[in-house]
C-alpha cells in the first residue's frame, strides 16, 4: 500500500513527459496548418521552417503550443485525445458497430481466450507426461526450452494463410497462433513446478507406498500451482500478442490488430494509439484477473 | 502408402531407441543427454519428410524438410542480406541501446527509494503489455528502414531489463550492507563492489529474456512496413506468393539466430556469475 | 576516563519505534572498555547485546546518553575505520576468492596494491588459511569461511574487533578450535575485542570481562572481572575457578530473567 504514492508520481511524470513530447513532435504540423489558415507564424515559409530545429520553432511560436495537443492527425496524440477516442469508441458506440472498440476487442479477445485455453491445456498435459516419463523428458524437454529462444511468432502469417488455403478461417487460425505461443511457456513453467517438491517430501510419499498418480494429485500438482500461475500470466500475454499479430497478414477487417493496421495505412494516429491502449488494457485486465484467481486458489490451498 | 508406413515404423524405432537409452544405465551421461533429443529431432524431421512425400501434401501447405534445406542452400545471399537487415541492424542495435538505457535508468532509479517503489510496479505492468503494438507508430516516426525496427526493439527490451536490474540491485542482505558501512565505503564503492556484482544474475535474466524479444520485435515490426529486405518482410512477402519453402527457410534462420544469440548471452552470464548457485551445478 | 579507555558508554538509551509500539532495546547502559580487553556480552535474545555492538559501530543511533570510541563519536570512529566487524554469518562475497574478500576493505580504504598483497598474506597466515587464498568461499567449510571473515576484519589494522556471535552457527568441535585460535590471535595482536555470545562457557573461556545483560528493557545486570590468566588452554574449563565464574554468570542471567517476569 505504501507504494501507491510513488506509483502515482511515476505515472503522473510519464503523462507529463508525454504532453511535453507532443509539443516538439507536432509543432511543425501545427505551424503548417496555421500558415494555410492565414495565421502569423515565424518563420513564415514552410521551407524556412524545415531548416530550423523544432525547439526553435516552439520558442518562436509559443502560441502554437496548445494546438499541438489538439490536432486531428498529430504525429503524437496527447493523452486526453487518446482517452477521448477510447471513450468515444467504447461507451459512445453500439457494441455491434464496426467502429466500436468493444467489438474489435472482443474479436481479438475471443481468439486469445480460445487459443490460451487450448495451449494451456495441452501444455499442462505435456508437462505431466514429461515429469512422469523419463524418455519424454529427455526427448522433448530440451526442445521445449530451445523454443523459448526462438521468435516462433514469425510462423504466424504462414499459419493464417495455410489454414485459409485449406478452408479454415475466422477465429481458429488466430487461436492456433495464440495456442502455440502460450503452450511452450506453460510446459516449461509447469515442469519446473511439478518438480518443485523436495526430496524429503517425495521420500515421505514413497514410505506410504503411494502410486505415481497419487504423488501427482496429492503432491506435485498442488506444489506446482505458484509456478503454473506465473507461466499462465506470461502465456496469456503471449496469446494476446499472437492474436493481434495473427490479424495483420490477411488484412483482417476486425480485431485490435486490424485497427492498428488500418490506422497505420490511413495515418489515423489517434486510432492507432487507442487500439494500442485497448490492447494494453486488455492485457492488464487478463493478467490482473489471473493474479486474482491465483490469490484465491493459493489462499484456498492455504499457501498464501 | 509405403512411405507413410515407413514413417510410422521409423517413429516406433526412434522411440524404442530413446526408451532404451533413457531407461538404460548411462541415462545420466552427457552423451545420452545429447543423443536422446537429437535422435528425437532427427526422427521428427524424417517422419515429416516421409509423410509429406507419402501423402503428397501440397507445397503451399507444408514443404518437406529436404525442400526447405535446398531452399536455404540456394538462397544464402538473400537470407544473409535479410539477416543483416533484421538481426544485425534492427534487433542488435535496438538490443544494445535498449539494454544500456534500461541498466543506466535502473542505476538512477536505485538511488531513490521513492522512485524505486514507483518504477517497479509500473515497469512490471508495462513489461506485460503487448508493446510490439507500438510498431505502426514507430514505423511512422522513424521510417521504413531498420531505425524504426531498432526503436521497436528498444521499447520491447527496455522494461524487462529495467525491472530485473532494479530488483537485482536490491538483492543484498542487510548484513552485507552493514559490512560496507563499517568500512565507511562511499556510495559508488558499495555500488561497484557489492550491489552490481550481486545484481548480475538478475541483470542477465533480463538480458536473456530480451534476446528473444529483440528478434520478435524486429521481425513483427517489418509486418507494418519495411524496405524490400529483411526477415519479416521476406516472410510476409513469401506468404503472399505462397512460396512456403522460403518462409520456412527464413524461420530456420530466425531460429538459429535466436538460439545462438541467447546462447552467447548465456555464455557471458556463465563467465560473469560463475559463483551463483544456479551456475555452479 | 583514563588514557587506556577505548569505549565509554554513559547512560545509553535506545528505543526502537515498531508497529507494536516502542521497544526499549537499551536502558541506562554504563560501561567502559579498556585497551586490550576481551569483553563478552551475554544474555538471552532481546537483551540488547547485539544492539549495543551496533551502536558502537554506528550502525544504530542511540536515543539518549553518549558513547565515545577512541574519544570520538562512533560515527567519526566509523569514518576513521577504527573497527573490524565480524557478523554471525561469514557473509563473504561468493564472486570473490578468499584473498579477494580479505582485499575488499583494503581496496575500499585505498591501500596500495603491494600493501594489499602483503596484508592479505599476513592475515591469511594469522587465521591458518595459507594456501586457500585462491579458493572461492563456497568451496570452503563453514568454520573456514568464518575464519576468513575474521581475517577480513583484521586486514586493515582496526584496533577494535566487534564480533557478533561469530561462531554461533558452527558445531561445538569447530567452535572450541576457533575459540582457541581467537585467543592466540588476541594475544599476538593485542586488539580490543567486544564479543557477543549466547554461550556461557564460551564467554568465560574467552573474556577478561563478562557483561551480563537482561531483556525488557535491555540493560546490564552484572559485570564480572575474570581472574583467569590471559593464557588459557582448553583444559582450564575443568578448573574450579572456571566453574565458579560460569556459575556467577548463570546466576546473573537467572536474576535478570526473574526481574523481567
Amino acid at each position: 500500500m505504501k507504494s501507491v504514492l510513488p506509483v502515482l508520481v511515476v505515472v503522473a511524470a510519464l503523462i507529463g513527459l508525454w504532453y511535453a513530447a507532443a509539443v516538439p513532435m507536432n509543432v511543425r504540423g501545427v505551424l503548417d496548418e496555421a500558415e494555410r489558415a492565414g495565421a502569423e507564424v515565424v518563420p513564415a515559409s514552410g521551407a524556412e521552417r524545415r531548416e530550423r530545429a523544432v525547439w526553435t520553432l516552439v520558442v518562436r511560436n509559443p502560441g502554437a503550443i496548445p494546438a499541438t495537443w489538439a490536432q486531428e492527425r498529430p504525429r503524437l496524440p496527447a493523452p486526453h485525445q487518446v482517452a477521448a477516442e477510447l471513450w468515444d469508441t467504447t461507451a459512445g458506440k453500439s457494441i455491434t458497430s464496426k467502429r466500436s472498440l468493444v467489438y474489435h476487442g472482443w474479436v481479438t479477445l475471443s481468439a486469445t481466450l480460445l487459443g490460451f485455453a487450448i495451449g494451456t491445456g495441452l501444455g499442462i498435459l505435456l508437462a505431466v507426461g514429461i515429469v512422469q516419463s523419463k524418455v519424454m523428458d529427455m526427448s522433448v524437454m530440451p526442445w521445449a526450452i530451445v523454443s523459448q529462444t526462438i521468435p516462433i511468432i514469425a510462423l504466424a502469417p504462414m499459419i493464417i494463410v495455410v489454414l485459409y488455403s485449406v478452408g479454415v478461417q475466422g477465429i481458429i487460425p488466430k487461436a492456433v497462433i495464440s495456442a502455440y505461443l502460450s503452450f511452450f511457456p506453460v510446459v516449461v513453467g509447469m515442469v519446473k513446478g511439478l518438480r518443485s517438491p523436495d526430496a524429503m517430501q517425495l521420500d515421505l510419499l514413497r514410505t506410504y507406498n503411494a502410486s505415481a498418480a497419487q504423488g501427482l494429485w496429492k503432491l506435485r500438482l498442488p506444489a506446482s500451482m505458484p509456478y503454473l500461475f506465473a507461466s499462465l500470466k506470461i502465456g496469456i500475454a503471449a496469446s494476446l500478442v499472437g492474436a493481434i499479430v495473427g490479424e495483420l497478414p490477411t488484412g483482417a477487417v476486425a480485431g485490435l490488430g486490424a485497427r492498428l493496421l488500418a490506422g497505420s495505412y490511413y495515418g489515423q494516429t489517434v486510432q492507432i494509439w487507442s487500439a494500442l491502449f485497448a490492447a494494453a488494457i486488455l492485457a492488464a485486465a487478463l493478467v490482473g484477473l489471473l493474479g486474482l484467481i491465483e490469490r484465491l486458489v493459493l489462499r484456498r490451498m492455504g499457501v498464501a | 502408402m509405403m512411405l507413410v508406413a515407413l514413417a510410422l515404423v521409423l517413429w516406433g524405432l526412434g522411440w524404442w531407441l530413446n526408451l532404451r537409452i533413457a531407461e538404460g544405465p548411462h541415462a545420466q551421461s552427457r552423451a545420452a543427454r545429447l543423443a536422446v533429443p537429437l535422435i528425437f529431432g532427427a526422427v521428427v524431421l524424417a517422419v515429416w519428410e516421409l509423410l509429406v512425400r507419402g501423402l503428397q501434401v501440397p507445397l503451399v501447405i507444408l514443404p518437406a524438410p529436404s525442400l526447405i534445406a535446398a531452399r536455404v542452400a540456394g538462397s544464402l545471399p538473400i537470407l544473409w542480406a535479410d539477416f543483416l537487415q533484421t538481426f544485425v541492424k534492427g534487433a542488435l542495435t535496438g538490443y544494445v541501446i535498449g539494454c544500456t538505457a534500461a541498466i543506466l535508468t535502473a542505476v538512477l532509479v536505485d538511488r531513490s527509494d521513492f522512485l524505486r517503489r514507483g518504477v517497479l510496479p509500473v515497469g512490471n505492468f508495462v513489461a506485460a503489455l503487448p508493446i510490439v503494438g507500438t510498431a505502426p507508430i514507430l514505423v511512422m516516426w522513424f521510417g521504413f528502414d531498420w531505425q524504426s525496427k531498432a526503436a521497436v526493439v528498444v521499447a520491447m527490451v527496455f522494461f524487462p531489463v529495467l525491472v530485473n536490474t532494479v530488483a537485482g540491485l536490491r538483492e543484498t542482505t542487510a548484513m552485507q550492507r552493514d559490512l560496507m558501512r563499517t568500512y565507511a565505503a562511499s556510495y559508488w564503492q558499495e555500488f561497484f563492489k557489492l550491489r552490481l556484482p550481486a545484481a548480475m544474475p538478475f541483470i542477465f535474466n533480463g538480458l536473456k529474456i530480451a534476446t528473444t524479444l529483440a528478434l520478435v520485435g524486429a521481425i513483427v515490426a517489418e509486418f507494418f512496413g519495411s524496405p524490400t529486405l529483411g526477415m519479416g518482410f521476406r516472410i510476409s512477402a513469401s506468404v503472399g506468393q505462397l512460396s512456403l519453402d522460403m518462409v520456412w527457410a527464413e524461420i530456420v534462420v530466425a531460429a538459429l539466430a535466436g538460439t545462438v544469440f541467447y546462447g552467447l548471452v548465456a555464455l557471458v552470464e556463465k563467465a560473469v556469475t560463475f559463483w551463483h548457485p544456479s551456475q555452479r551445478g | 576516563m583514563n588514557a587506556t579507555t577505548v569505549v565509554e558508554a554513559r547512560d545509553l538509551d535506545l528505543v526502537f519505534q515498531t508497529g507494536d509500539g516502542p521497544v526499549h532495546a537499551l536502558k541506562d547502559v554504563n560501561l567502559s572498555i579498556d585497551k586490550g580487553d576481551f569483553v563478552s556480552f551475554i544474555g538471552p535474545s532481546g537483551c540488547g547485546k547485539t544492539t549495543f555492538l551496533r551502536v558502537m559501530a554506528a550502525l544504530e543511533q542511540p536515543t539518549g546518553g553518549t558513547v565515545t570510541v577512541n574519544g570520538m563519536s562512533p560515527e567519526e570512529a566509523r569514518r576513521k575505520r577504527a573497527y573490524g566487524y565480524v557478523f554471525q554469518a561469514a557473509g563473504l562475497y561468493p564472486w570473490r576468492t578468499i584473498a579477494g574478500n580479505i582485499r575488499l576493505p583494503l581496496e575500499i580504504m585505498g591501500f596500495s596494491r603491494a600493501e594489499q598483497e602483503e596484508r592479505v598474506a599476513r592475515v591469511l597466515k594469522l587465521v591458518d588459511l595459507e594456501g586457500f587464498g585462491g579458493k572461492y568461499p563456497w568451496q570452503l567449510s563453514g568454520g573456514m569461511q568464518q575464519r576468513a571473515s575474521i581475517a577480513r576484519a583484521l586486514g586493515f589494522d582496526a584496533d577494535i574487533l566487534l564480533m557478533d556471535e561469530p561462531f554461533g552457527a558452527l558445531d561445538e568441535i569447530v567452535r572450541d578450535h576457533l575459540n582457541e585460535q581467537l585467543l592466540a590471535l588476541w594475544a599476538r595482536t593485542g586488539k580490543t575485542i567486544a564479543f557477543v555470545t549466547h554461550s556461557i562457557p564460551e564467554a568465560v573461556f574467552l573474556s577478561t570481562r563478562i557483561v551480563v545483560m537482561s531483556p525488557r528493557p535491555g540493560r546490564i545486570t552484572d559485570v564480572i572481572e575474570s581472574p583467569l590468566p590471559r593464557e588459557r588452554p582448553l583444559e582450564i574449563r575443568d578448573t574450579a575457578q572456571f566453574i565458579e565464574i560460569a556459575h556467577r554468570v548463570r546466576e546473573g542471567l537467572r536474576a535478570g530473567h526473574s526481574d523481567a517476569l
